[in-house]
C-alpha cells in the first residue's frame, strides 16, 4: 500500500460565507466539537510519519481557528508544503504576515464571481472588495496566488471577466471548478446545473485564454462530471493518494465520504496510520476488488477507478455500484434525466445557503 | 543562463520514501536520483555548462542535451527559473 501525499485538513465548518454551491455536510451539528489545537498537531505529527508532503488547510473557513498561525508552522516545520484555502475572509495584514512568517508556502482564494452585486448575492454576504484586497496582499507578501472559482448556472457565463480579473489580480492559477454536487451543492444540484449550451461557450472562453495567458497563469478547469462520458478518477482512487480529517476528528478517504453508510474512524479513537492501513472505512473501496460490472470487465477501471464512490450512493442508493456518471453504467439514466432538466429551457430555481455556523437550521 | 528553483517550490528529501520530491502548489513530484541531482544544482550560481560538468563528475554518462532538455521542460512547468544573469 502507498502512502498518503496530501491531507486534507477541514479545521471548522464555521463559515462567513453561505455558498449554496458548498460541498460541506448538511448536517453540520456532528462537527462542532472541533479538534483541539494539541489534537491537530498530533495529527500533522502522525500524518507526517504516515508520509504525507501536502497539507491544505481548509473548511468552512480556516482563519476562523484562533491556532491556524501554529498550525501551519508545525507543519511547515516538518517539512510539509502547507496550503491555504480560504474565502480571505480574516485575512488581515497582521494575520497575513504572521502566517508568511510561519512559512505558509500558497494561498488560494475563493471568489464567487468577477463583480461584487453577484459575488456577494453567491456568496450570501458583503465580501467581494475584501477578497480583492486580500489578494493583493497575498501577492505583496510574495506568495503564490490561485484563485479558486466554483462553477455553476448563475455564474459560469462570467468566465471571461472572471479571467481578467485574475489577470488584473496577478494570480499565477486560477482554477476554474464546476461544482461538485455533495453537501449543499446536492441539495441545491437543479439549480446550480449549468445547460450545454452554457459550457459550450465557458469552454471556447477558456481554451482562447489559456493560448493568451500562456506562460504567465496557469488556468485549471474542471468540467462537470455529469457532462462527461467517463467518471472522474475520484481522488486518484479510493484511500491511494489523500486523506481528509473532518473539523470533529473523523478521518474520510475523501471529505464527502461522511455520507457513507460505512464504519467511521477518528483520531480520537486511533491513530492516523492504522487508520489509512487498516480501518474497515479506508479497506471499503481500496483497489478494484470490490468493483462490479461494467467496471470489472472495463479496461478504464484503474483509469478512473469506477468513478466517485459518493456520487454513485447519493444516485442509487449503493456506494458500491459504477458512478452513474458513465455511459456504460446501468443508472446513468439517472444522469441523463438530470441534464435533460437543466437543458429544457429557462427555469428559476431558489438556492437553498448553507448556514454560517454549525447548529443554526 | 543559469536555472534557479522557482521560489514557490520547494525540493526536499523524503525519508517515508526514501526518494527527493519537488512540491509545489497543487503538486508533488517523487524524482529519482539524477532529476533531484540536477534541481539540486539550480541554485542560480550556475550556468547550465557548470551544471553539467558537476554531474559528469559524479556519474559516467551525461549527455548535454538530456540535461539540458530536463530543465526547459522543468522550466516550461515554472517549477525551475531561467535568468540570464
Amino acid at each position: 500500500m502507498d502512502s498518503p501525499f496530501g491531507l486534507l485538513a477541514e479545521l471548522t465548518y464555521r463559515c462567513p460565507l453561505a455558498c449554496a454551491y458548498c460541498s460541506n455536510p448538511v448536517d453540520m451539528v456532528a462537527y462542532g466539537d472541533e479538534l483541539t489545537t494539541a489534537e491537530w498537531r498530533r495529527v500533522l505529527d502522525e500524518a507526517h510519519e504516515l508520509g504525507v508532503l501536502q497539507l491544505h488547510l481548509s473548511g468552512g473557513e480556516p482563519l476562523l481557528r484562533r491556532d491556524i498561525v501554529e498550525l501551519a508552522a508545525a507543519a511547515r516545520d516538518l517539512g510539509m508544503y502547507t496550503n491555504l484555502v480560504t474565502s480571505a475572509l480574516g485575512l488581515s495584514r497582521r494575520r497575513a504576515e504572521e502566517l508568511r512568517a510561519a512559512g505558509l508556502d500558497h494561498v488560494q482564494v475563493s471568489i464567487q464571481a468577477d463583480e461584487p452585486a453577484i459575488s456577494d448575492r453567491i456568496a450570501g454576504t458583503p465580501s467581494f472588495a475584501r477578497k480583492v484586497e486580500a489578494c493583493h496582499l497575498v501577492k505583496e507578501l510574495g506568495w503564490p496566488l490561485t484563485l479558486n472559482v466554483v462553477l455553476h448556472r448563475q455564474n459560469i457565463d462570467r468566465i471571461a471577466a472572471v479571467l481578467r480579473l485574475a489577470e488584473e489580480l496577478e494570480a499565477d492559477r486560477v482554477e476554474l471548478a464546476n461544482t461538485q454536487y455533495y453537501g449543499w451543492a446536492w441539495r441545491n444540484r437543479d439549480a446550480l446545473l449549468p445547460s450545454r449550451s452554457q459550457l459550450e461557450q465557458a469552454e471556447e472562453v477558456v481554451s482562447a485564454a489559456r493560448t493568451r495567458l500562456k506562460g504567465r497563469m496557469d488556468v485549471i478547469y474542471v468540467l462537470p462530471d455529469y457532462y462527461s462520458r467517463y467518471p472522474k478518477p475520484c481522488m486518484g482512487g479510493w484511500a491511494q493518494r489523500q486523506l481528509t480529517v473532518a473539523p470533529n476528528g473523523d478521518v474520510l478517504p475523501c471529505p464527502a465520504a461522511q455520507t457513507l453508510p460505512l464504519p467511521r474512524a477518528s483520531v480520537r479513537a486511533d491513530s492516523l496510520a492504522r487508520i489509512w492501513t487498516e480501518s474497515p472505512l479506508f479497506q471499503a473501496f481500496r483497489g478494484t476488488d470490490w468493483m462490479p460490472d461494467p467496471c470489472r470487465s472495463c479496461d478504464r477501471k484503474e483509469t478512473d477507478f469506477g468513478g466517485c464512490r459518493c456520487q454513485a450512493f447519493l444516485l442509487t442508493g449503493d456506494a458500491a455500484r459504477t458512478d452513474p456518471v458513465c455511459h456504460l453504467s446501468p443508472d446513468h439514466g439517472i444522469v441523463e434525466a438530470a441534464v435533460r432538466a437543466a437543458n429544457d429551457g429557462p427555469r428559476e430555481l431558489t438556492l437553498v445557503p448553507r448556514p454560517h455556523r454549525v447548529g443554526q437550521p | 543562463m543559469m536555472p534557479k528553483l522557482a521560489p514557490h517550490v520547494r525540493l526536499r528529501f523524503d525519508a517515508t520514501r526514501n526518494q527527493s520530491v519537488l512540491l509545489g502548489p497543487e503538486s508533488v513530484a517523487v524524482l529519482n536520483k539524477t532529476s533531484a541531482d540536477i534541481l539540486e544544482l539550480c541554485d542560480g550560481r550556475r550556468t547550465l555548462t557548470e551544471i553539467v560538468a558537476e554531474l559528469r563528475s559524479r556519474y559516467d554518462r551525461v549527455a548535454d542535451d538530456e540535461v539540458r532538455a530536463f530543465v526547459d521542460r522543468m522550466a516550461a512547468r515554472h517549477y525551475v527559473e531561467i535568468s540570464d544573469g
